[in-house]
Formats: structure tokens, C-alpha cells, sequence
């Protein structure tokens, strides 16, 4: 057994390619090793910012020797054919195994040396390595077909145990050599073995490991926080980011003017992590200090001079962003928001300035119709709210033409709400503008403020809807316009918010100015497509609440439902059902049902009806007059209304001809009784009701199929049968769709 | 009787001062580029353009497969950056030293690094950093992998390896250093405000050789430049560009690009370009340069394949 360390030295890799570096090159190697037959111990992945490195312990000296077959011609087959196989395999005839009628070849390969394969291994994971940018570089960039790699590569170091595995690729010849820290140590750095790799390095001021150093910058920041009495706002995508920085990390404490605390704090914690890659920290009670903490890569001589310098550029940014501030006060929302005139929300959709407005008209329609409605049922609290969400949505996109949001996209909403505070417009105005992109994926707040829920939950209708319109609907992965997420964010509106309305009411309140628009969403069902899409969505969106998607498509499958909460309920209550006895077994008798129905030629409730049951309806029905002059049935040849006749025709099983059997009579009078309720307490919204009423089927159910023949001779008892059990199908779809139910 | 005292022309220089003189700095990145890496010390480009990059010393000649080590100092041109003379940092016209390295030499950090300690930054004193930033001039076709080169957090240098330029691969590929001399500046005299710089060491500012310029610059490019004449520039800047074209004479077309490239930034400056407008007069420049770039790139060829058999384009 031996170990194995492999270093492959470049010039600085982004940060944020290192963590995956690591795993890729611990992968390629693993499958490298398996490929060759061999195995290691242990392998492990380090990454800095100058060198990508492995060690892999306890590897076999050689590859396992192996005998290889490999099938021949038959025997007989004509001499060309053979002569071919044996020139493939370098044997002569007389060495060939014959079996079966087939002459075999067996070559047996003996054990490899491990660093023999290393030798072959190491320049093909270099050629195949998955960098997401790389680049050629030097001399042999002459030809584009000289080496890639994501910044120029320096070395290599391949030991086995203490013996150099010799390798080279485009002139880089492995040996045993590397170099330390770029400034704190001079001169190679010569490495004995695996072992000896870690420490021989941080000899020379490089912490191998990514993780140490991560530690390092994390406690080094807290405690420089700690001691000018600070805490530290933890970050640790920053640590993760300075450790791609640096391979000696030293955290550095600095202090800003106190002035620009004047700028709101998350524009300083804005501006110190992404342009500078700083710490904040904040005092005793919470609030942002005027301090910061930078990762050096060196202990400087003198740290004061390092900081100073971080300062003052720290410094020059935010007197960059007080600057924004204090211009963009300067110029009132309203002046601002008349600027989205001249912002391409998409080509085919308009200005952002037309987006607002379509904003703005349907906030307020989602208030007159009381599907957003006030904290409180007056008049007086009603007008405010109207007037909060007018001007809220009417300005909640002019942060977007601020200097602000121009430097900083990410601060969009949010500077809109400062900037409207600062203006004195109401808090909830202020609120509505600053949260209205909320909630931002899943697990981020939902807003409850009655102005936030209209404008955030208008400008997400409108989203959808226009590109809908413009048939930029997501496919596959390609989401453009993040039509999913805003999609997501509807839903958690609505739930989060008990809102009560049908969806697609909302939708069309989005395009009602338009009658042409109105038009081709009617008739281009583009509802139906957007339906379908949120029912995704919402399958999505529950997942984690542990809702089982197939009953969400059970509900959603009755068509015309589309009150997200109501659906829900029902959703819930169906879930509750199906999980006890009774549910698992009315579950069985459907499809049981069902099946049958199938088997005999009944279709679903919307499908073309049973001839026998139409020949029945013909003789007596007294739902549809007959006025001698039309013949009713005509109406039977309208598709819309056929299903619904022949549904009529089912549920009514009267007047049987036959004596019916005892199980045949409760199923009957156990589904007279049941329907109804089930129905009444569906209108109701008394979900548990309705599944209560379906249970009460059960015992009538089991009892039916075991003790009737469906399938009975005289024609008439079988389609009086098949009658009964489409009623009881029926009866159940009025709760749910329970064919798409699994299990 | 001795003799009369003999006039003897003699000359030897002071020595360098780049910690306490911005033209001494910049003498001190001539010397060293010169004698380190044989680099040619050009002069600037005389016409408005701005970045260093647009010099034909880097766009062209990062072209071909035949050496060329160059270093010079480029005033580059940024309308729109103008705050007449009031921003601390913020110019319209300031400078860049650039360094061209093709094909890059393996050393090329290591060069980079002695020549800031030779400026007077010592990297332990000072906070180095090499971190990712990628370049791409879609106006010149051109992109490359490197770094922004920190000192204590503040961006010094711009470290490039051009990948493509004017769409073609560079083979081979060419190390593109790009210094902000005011900034690094700054920050070795240890002052805050670009005016207070000093120039020389006889006691000349930088504000004294260019505020005024700053304010009366920045009023022209905001406020007085003549827009129809601008349009008017463009347009006939592009029709030259062509003209320059079909005569095959790339260089001159190439120049032709870099005028209606600054003309559009006067445009911009000037607020009279929509923003709907702006992507069209973007692809315009866009296609002068490359075409230029393409034009020359094929005329050279047959050249540079004399001299390296094999070598395609």
C-alpha cells in the first residue's frame, strides 16, 4: 500500500470556482483508479488560490492481473473470418479456447504498477477537467490546440509514497517541487511525501485546507469584532469567498467615518461585501457600527497600514453611495416614476411605466373586489386603503430609475421604500413599495399588509399574464422571465392570506382593458394553459408541507376549481381520508368501479353517454319537455350537453324492473342518502363532511361487490348495474377525481 | 595659466522618485518594462479613445503569431466621467499604462509584481491580491481571462489574457497589463484628492496641468459639444471607415472605428441618444471594428504564414 499526493499548481483560481474544483478533482481521480481496477483508502481534495491538490491513501502497488476473453468466430466459420480475429487479438489459431462451437481468445493481462497507470492518469484528468471558464496561455498558445486549464499551469507534483510518478504535459514535468505563499516565503518548497504535504506548506505560510482557513477568517473576524466590543454580522458566503482568496487568511478590524451612517445600512453591508469583500459589524443594540473587517493574505509589518488603505477605499465607495442618497432625495417619487417611460419592460410588453400602470389598475381592482380587503370593515378604513394602494403601486418601481438601484439592482424595492418614507408617504405606502417583490422564492416572508398583498400580488398577475400572452411561457429548464418563482410567490399570497377568489377571474381583471386580449386569452385558452401551470406550481409549492400531489391533481381534475384555498381544503381533507381504513377502501371499491365502468364502455362523466342509458331516457324523462315539434334529444348531439344528460340519466336509477338484490337495494339507498350530503357539503365547503359522506358508502360498497354479479345475463339488470355504480362513481368525482389518486 | 574652463555638456539623471512624483512613476514603468521585457516604449495614440486597449499597439498587434512586447502610457477618454473638477476620483481624461506581453512569458505575475515594488508597493506592506475579473470588449470582438489586481482592496491593475480579439483566437495569446496610473498614484503619495497629486518633483500638481482642463472639458462634453456636428462625425466617420476598407487600407479604417467609437461616448455624454437608439449605434461601432480588425488580420496573413509555416488565422 502506499499514498498517493498530487498538486497541481496554476496561477490564482477564481474563488468561487474552488469548492467545486475540489469535488471534480476527487471525482475525476476516483473514476480514474476504478477504471484501472484500483482502489484507494481514502482520497481527499484541497483547493487554494494557487493550487488544486489530492492525496489518496493506502492504493495498491499494482492493479489486480486479470484474464480477458474475448468471443471469436464460430468454428467452421469461413478462414477469412478467422484470420481477421486473430490478427484482432495478435494469437494463432493453435492458442484460441474453442467452446461451444466458438473459438474464444484469452489474453491474460498481468498487474500494472500503480505508478504506471498514475503516469497515464494524471495528464488526462488535466486535459479533462471541467472548468466552467478556462483558457490557453505562453508559447504553445500558438496553436489552439495547446492546453486549457483556468488560469496558466505552473506545476505538478506527483509522489507515490516518497517516489516522484513521472508524468508531463505540454512541457510541465511532475517532480517533488512547489512554491509556498507568494510573498511570505521565497524559493521552492519541496515536499517528501503525502504525508509531509500539509505541514511542509504551512511552513511556507500556505493553509492547505479549506476548511482551516474558513475557521480561520470566521473566529479571526469575530474576535477582531469582539475586541473593538462589536459583533460580527456573520456571513458565510464571504468567509467562503475570502478563503478562495487567500491561503494565509489574516482578518483585519477598520473603522469608517461615523458620517455614512447616514445612508441606510444595508447599502453600507451592500457596498463592503460585494465591491469589497468586507465584514460589517454591528453594536450592542443591533445596529450597524462604523467598522469593517477585511482578509489579508499576508501578516503585514504593520497592519494599520494595510487597513488604512482598505478604508480609504471603502471610504471612496461610500461617499459614491451617500452621493446616490443625497441626489436621489433629491428628486420626489412621481418625478421618478415618470422616467419608466423610457425603460423597455420587453419589447413586446411595453415600458416598465405601462407595466406599472397595468399594475396600479389591477391592485385597485383586486380591492373594489374585495379579494384584498382592509384590516378593518369601514368605509373611511376602506378609502384609505384604496388611496395607500394607488399611489403605493404607482410608485413602486420608480427606485428603479434612482442612482441607487442603477449601482446596486439588488436594493431595488428597497430603496423605493426609504426613498417614500424620507418623502412622507404613509408607512404603509412606504412598506408596500419596499416588500412588494416579496416573497422572493420559497421560505421567504410572505407579506399580510393589505398594500403590499394588492401591489405584490398585482404585479405578479400582471407578469404572468402578459408573458403568457406573449407566449413566453416557461419550457424545461428555460425560465427567462422567472415565471415559475412569481407563479410560487402568487400562491403564497393567496394562502398565506386566506384570499378567496377564483384565479381566473384575477387573470382576466389582468387583461380586461383589452378586449382583443381578452379575446385571445378566451379563445387561445390561455387560462387553461396558466392553470395548469399554477396546479404545477402548487404541487411544487406543497411538497415540502408534505401535500401529496396526486391528490392536488384530483382536485384540480374536477375542472372549474381554481380557488386556490378552497382547492387546498379540499385537498387537505381528501389527504386526511384516504390516509384512514375507510378511505383506503372506498379508494378500492371506486377503482373497482371505475374499472368496470371502463371495461363495459362507460365513459367519464364528460364523455359520449351509454346508448342503453339514452335509449332509456328517451322512454320517460320529464326534465326535458317534449313539445312535439323538436324532438329533445336533438340536444343530445351537442357535445357540451350530451355528458351532462347522460350524468342526469345515471343519477336516477329508478325504477327498476327487477326485484334488486339486498346489496344491490343499501348500495341504492346508502348513495341516496350519501350524494346529496356529499354534494351539500362540498357547496359548503365542509370538506371533512364530504369525505364523512363518502365514508358512509364504504359498507354498501364491499357489500355490493361481493354479493351482485355485475355482469348479470339479462341485459337489463346489467345496465341497471352498471347505471348504479356510475352513480356512485359520480357521486364520489362531485368530492374529487379519485382515478388520479395513487396507490 | 590654466586653461579656460571648457563647456562639457554633461548629463546624469536624477534619481527616480516615483513615491513623490507621478511623471517619476511613470518613467519608472517605461524603464523597467523596457529593460525587463524589452518592450518597445511607444507614445500615445494621437486620437481620442477610451481605454489603452484600442491603442493598435494591443487590438492589432495581439493579432498574428509574431512576437511583440510593448509598453506606453494612454490618455483615454471617458465623457460621461467628467464631474468638472469636483470629484475627488472622477475624471474625464486620465491615464493608463499598459503593458502588452505576445505571447505571455511564463514570469509575467512575477514581472508584474517587481514592477510595483519598483514604484514603491511592497507586498508585505501591502495587501496584493490577484482577484477574478474576466474582460470582454464585444465592441472589439475581444475577451480574456484574468484579474483585478488589488492593493489593500483597491483596484490597481487590470490583468488580462486575451483569448480572442476582433473575433479571431489569438495565437498565440497575448498578457495585457492595464495600470490606473492616477489611482496607484494616489495611493503611493498618500493623497485623497487626484488634484493634489504630485506631478513632478518641482512642484507642479496634477491639478495644476489638468484641472482646468477637467472643468472646461467636462462642460463641452455635457453641455456645449454640438450634437448635430456629433452625429454628423459619426456618420462620417463610419463612411470613411468603409472608404478605408474597400481601399484596403485596414489601419486607416481601424482609426476611422476608434473615432466613431469616441464620438458615440460624446453622444452619450450628451444625453441625446435613446435608449432604444443606443443598441443600434453600439452594433455600428461594434461592426467597424471588427471589420476593421478582420480586414487586417486577413491582409497580414499571408505575412505571418511566410514566417510561421502553418499558421492559420
Amino acid at each position: 500500500m502506499a499514498d498517493f499526493l498530487l498538486e497541481l499548481r496554476c496561477e490564482e483560481i477564481p474563488a468561487r470556482m474552488q469548492p467545486k474544483a475540489k469535488e471534480d478533482l476527487a471525482r475525476l481521480f476516483a473514476d480514474a483508479l476504478a477504471k484501472a481496477g484500483l482502489t484507494a483508502g481514502s482520497v481527499e481534495a484541497f483547493a487554494t488560490p494557487r493550487r488544486l491538490a489530492l492525496i489518496a491513501k493506502d492504493l495498491p502497488l499494482a492493479t489486480e492481473a486479470v484474464s480477458e476473453e474475448t468471443k471469436g468466430p464460430k468454428v467452421g466459420a469461413p478462414p477469412q473470418a478467422l484470420d481477421g480475429f486473430l490478427r484482432k487479438v495478435g494469437l494463432t489459431a493453435e492458442q484460441l479456447v474453442e467452446r461451444d462451437g466458438v473459438y474464444f481468445a484469452v489474453v491474460e493481462k498481468p498487474g500494472r504498477d500503480t505508478a504506471a497507470v498514475l503516469s497515464e492518469t494524471i495528464p488526462a484528468i488535466i486535459r479533462a477537467f471541467p472548468w466552467p471558464k478556462s483558457m490557453r496561455w505562453g508559447a504553445a498558445s500558438l496553436s489552439t490546440e495547446s492546453l486549457r486549464w483556468v488560469r496558466p499551469l505552473s506545476g505538478i507534483i506527483a509522489l507515490l509514497d516518497d517516489a516522484v510518478v513521472p508524468c508531463e504535459i505540454d512541457g510541465i514535468v511532475s517532480g517533488r517541487t512547489t512554491m509556498g505563499h507568494r510573498f511570505h516565503h521565497s524559493g521552492p518548497v519541496e515536499i517528501a511525501d503525502a504525508a509531509a504535504y500539509i505541514e511542509s506548506l504551512r511552513a511556507a505560510h500556505v493553509i492547505v485546507h479549506f476548511s482551516e482557513r474558513c475557521r480561520l477568517i470566521r473566529e479571526g473576524a469575530e474576535r477582531a469584532a469582539a475586541e473593538a466590543g462589536l459583533t460580527l454580522v456573520a456571513d458565510e458566503g464571504l468567509v467562503i469567498e475570502n478563503a478562495g482568496l487567500t491561503e494565509w487568511p489574516v482578518p483585519l478590524l477598520g473603522r469608517f467615518d461615523e458620517a455614512f451612517l447616514d445612508v441606510p445600512p444595508e447599502v453600507i453591508q451592500l457596498t463592503a461585501r460585494v465591491n469589497q469583500k468586507y465584514f460589517v459589524c454591528e453594536d450592542g443594540a443591533g445596529k450597524l457600527a462604523n467598522a469593517f473587517v477585511c482578509t489579508a493574505n499576508i501578516e503585514p509589518n504593520n497592519a494599520s497600514v494595510v487597513v488604512d488603505g482598505n478604508r480609504k477605499v471603502l471610504a471612496a465607495r461610500l461617499s459614491d453611495a451617500r452621493f446616490f442618497w443625497q441626489q436621489d432625495l433629491k428628486t420626489p417619487l412621481a418625478v421618478h416614476a415618470e422616467k419608466l417611460s423610457r425603460i423597455t419592460f420587453h419589447e413586446k410588453l411595453g415600458t416598465v411605466a405601462d407595466k406599472v400602470e397595468r399594475v396600479r389598475k389591477l391592485a385597485l381592482w383586486l380591492v373594489e373586489a374585495e379579494i384584498v380587503k382592509p384590516v378593518e370593515d369601514s368605509p373611511q378604513v376602506k378609502t384609505t386603503l384604496y388611496n395607500n394602494v394607488q399611489s403605493a403601486a404607482a410608485f413602486c418601481k420608480a427606485d428603479l430609475v434612482t442612482e441607487m438601484v442603477g449601482e446596486f439592482p439588488e436594493l431595488q424595492g428597497l430603496m423605493g421604500g426609504y426613498y417614500a418614507a424620507k418623502e412622507g408617504l404613509p408607512v404603509e405606502v412606504a412598506e408596500a413599495i419596499r416588500d412588494h417583490y416579496k416573497p422572493v422564492g420559497q421560505g421567504d416572508d410572505v407579506p399580510t399588509a393589505p398594500v403590499t398583498v394588492a401591489v405584490s400580488l398585482a404585479d405578479k398577475l400582471d407578469t404572468l399574464t402578459r408573458f403568457f400572452l406573449i407566449d413566453e411561457a416557461p419550457t424545461g429548464s428555460k425560465d427567462p422571465f422567472a415565471l415559475r418563482r412569481a407563479a410560487i410567490a402568487v400562491i403564497a399570497l393567496i394562502l398565506g392570506n386566506g384570499l378567496r377568489f377564483r384565479l381566473e377571474g384575477a387573470l382576466l381583471a389582468a387583461v380586461s382593458d383589452d378586449l382583443d386580449e381578452f379575446e385571445q386569452v378566451w379563445h387561445g385558452h390561455t387560462d387553461k394553459k396558466l392553470a395548469n401551470f399554477f396546479a404545477d406550481r402548487l404541487k411544487v409549492q406543497q411538497r415540502e408541507a408534505g401535500v401529496r400531489h396526486d391528490l392536488i391533481d384530483a382536485v384540480f381534475a374536477l375542472g372549474g376549481e381554481d380557488d386556490l384555498v378552497r382547492l387546498l381544503a379540499r385537498v387537505h381533507a381528501l389527504q386526511a381520508f384516504v390516509g384512514t381504513e375507510d378511505g383506503v377502501n372506498l379508494l378500492a371499491g371506486y377503482k373497482r368501479a371505475a374499472n368496470i365502468l371502463k371495461k363495459e364502455g362507460y365513459e367519464g362523466p364528460s364523455g359520449a353517454p351509454d346508448p342503453a342509458v339514452l335509449a332509456s331516457l328517451k322512454e320517460g324523462n320529464d326534465d326535458i319537455p317534449d313539445t312535439g315539434e323538436e324532438d329533445p334529444l336533438a340536444m343530445v348531439d351537442d357535445p357540451d350537453l350530451a355528458g351532462i344528460l347522460a350524468a342526469e340519466a345515471r343519477r336516477s336509477p329508478s325504477g327498476l324492473s327487477y326485484t334488486p338484490e339486498p346489496a344491490e337495494q343499501a348500495l341504492i339507498e346508502a348513495l341516496a342518502a350519501a350524494a346529496p350530503r356529499a354534494a351539500e357539503a362540498v357547496e359548503a365547503e365542509r370538506f371533512a363532511d364530504a369525505m364523512a359522506a363518502l365514508a358512509s358508502l364504504r359498507s354498501a360498497v364491499d357489500r355490493f361487490f361481493e354479493e351482485v354479479t355485475v355482469n348479470a345475463p339479462e341485459a337489463e339488470k346489467r345496465q341497471a348495474r352498471l347505471a348504479l355504480l356510475a352513480a356512485f362513481r359520480d357521486a364520489v368525482h362531485r368530492v374529487a377525481d379519485f382515478s388520479r389518486i395513487e396507490g | 595659466m590654466s586653461a579656460a574652463p571648457k563647456f562639457t555638456p554633461q548629463f546624469a539623471p536624477a534619481p527616480r522618485d516615483p513615491a513623490r512624483s507621478f511623471q517619476d512613476m511613470i518613467l519608472t514603468l517605461h524603464d523597467f518594462w523596457s529593460h525587463e521585457a524589452g518592450c518597445v516604449i511607444l507614445q500615445p495614440y494621437d486620437m481620442r479613445m477610451g481605454a489603452g486597449t484600442f491603442h493598435t499597439a494591443t487590438t492589432l498587434r495581439a493579432l498574428g503569431p509574431e512576437p511583440w512586447n510593448a509598453a506606453f502610457v494612454q490618455p483615454c477618454r471617458r465623457p460621461t466621467d467628467g464631474r468638472y473638477g469636483e470629484n475627488p476620483n472622477r475624471l474625464q481624461h486620465y491615464y493608463q499604462y499598459q503593458v502588452i506581453l505576445k505571447p505571455s512569458p511564463s514570469d509575467i505575475q512575477e514581472l508584474y509584481l517587481k514592477s510595483l515594488a519598483a514604484i514603491g508597493i511592497d507586498p508585505l506592506a501591502h495587501d496584493i491580491r490577484f482577484v477574478e475579473d474576466d474582460w470582454e470588449s464585444p465592441t472589439l470582438g475581444a475577451w480574456g481571462l484574468g484579474w483585478e489586481v488589488w492593493c489593500d482592496g483597491m483596484e490597481v491593475t487590470q490583468f488580462t489574457y486575451f483569448q480572442q480579439m476582433g473575433g479571431f483566437d489569438c495565437k498565440p495569446v497575448a498578457g495585457e497589463l492595464t495600470y490606473g496610473l492616477e489611482r496607484l498614484a494616489m495611493y503611493i503619495q498618500g493623497v485623497d484628492n487626484v488634484y493634489d497629486l504630485a506631478f513632478n518633483s518641482s512642484g507642479v500638481s496634477y491639478g495644476d496641468v489638468f484641472l482646468e482642463n477637467e472643468r472646461q472639458m467636462s462642460k463641452w462634453n455635457f453641455e456645449v459639444a454640438n450634437t448635430d456636428a456629433l452625429f454628423d462625425l459619426f456618420a462620417k466617420a463610419e463612411a470613411e471607415c468603409r472608404n478605408a476598407l474597400s481601399a484596403g487600407v485596414p489601419i486607416a479604417a481601424y482609426e476611422q472605428a476608434v473615432e466613431a467609437s469616441h464620438v458615440f461616448n460624446l453622444l452619450q455624454a450628451r444625453g441625446v441618444i435613446s435608449v432604444q437608439e443606443r443598441a443600434s449605434y453600439m452594433a455600428r461601432v461594434r461592426d467597424l471594428a471588427r471589420s476593421s480588425c478582420e480586414a487586417y488580420a486577413e491582409k497580414m496573413t499571408p505575412g505571418w504564414q511566410a514566417k510561421y509555416p502553418g499558421w492559420v488565422l
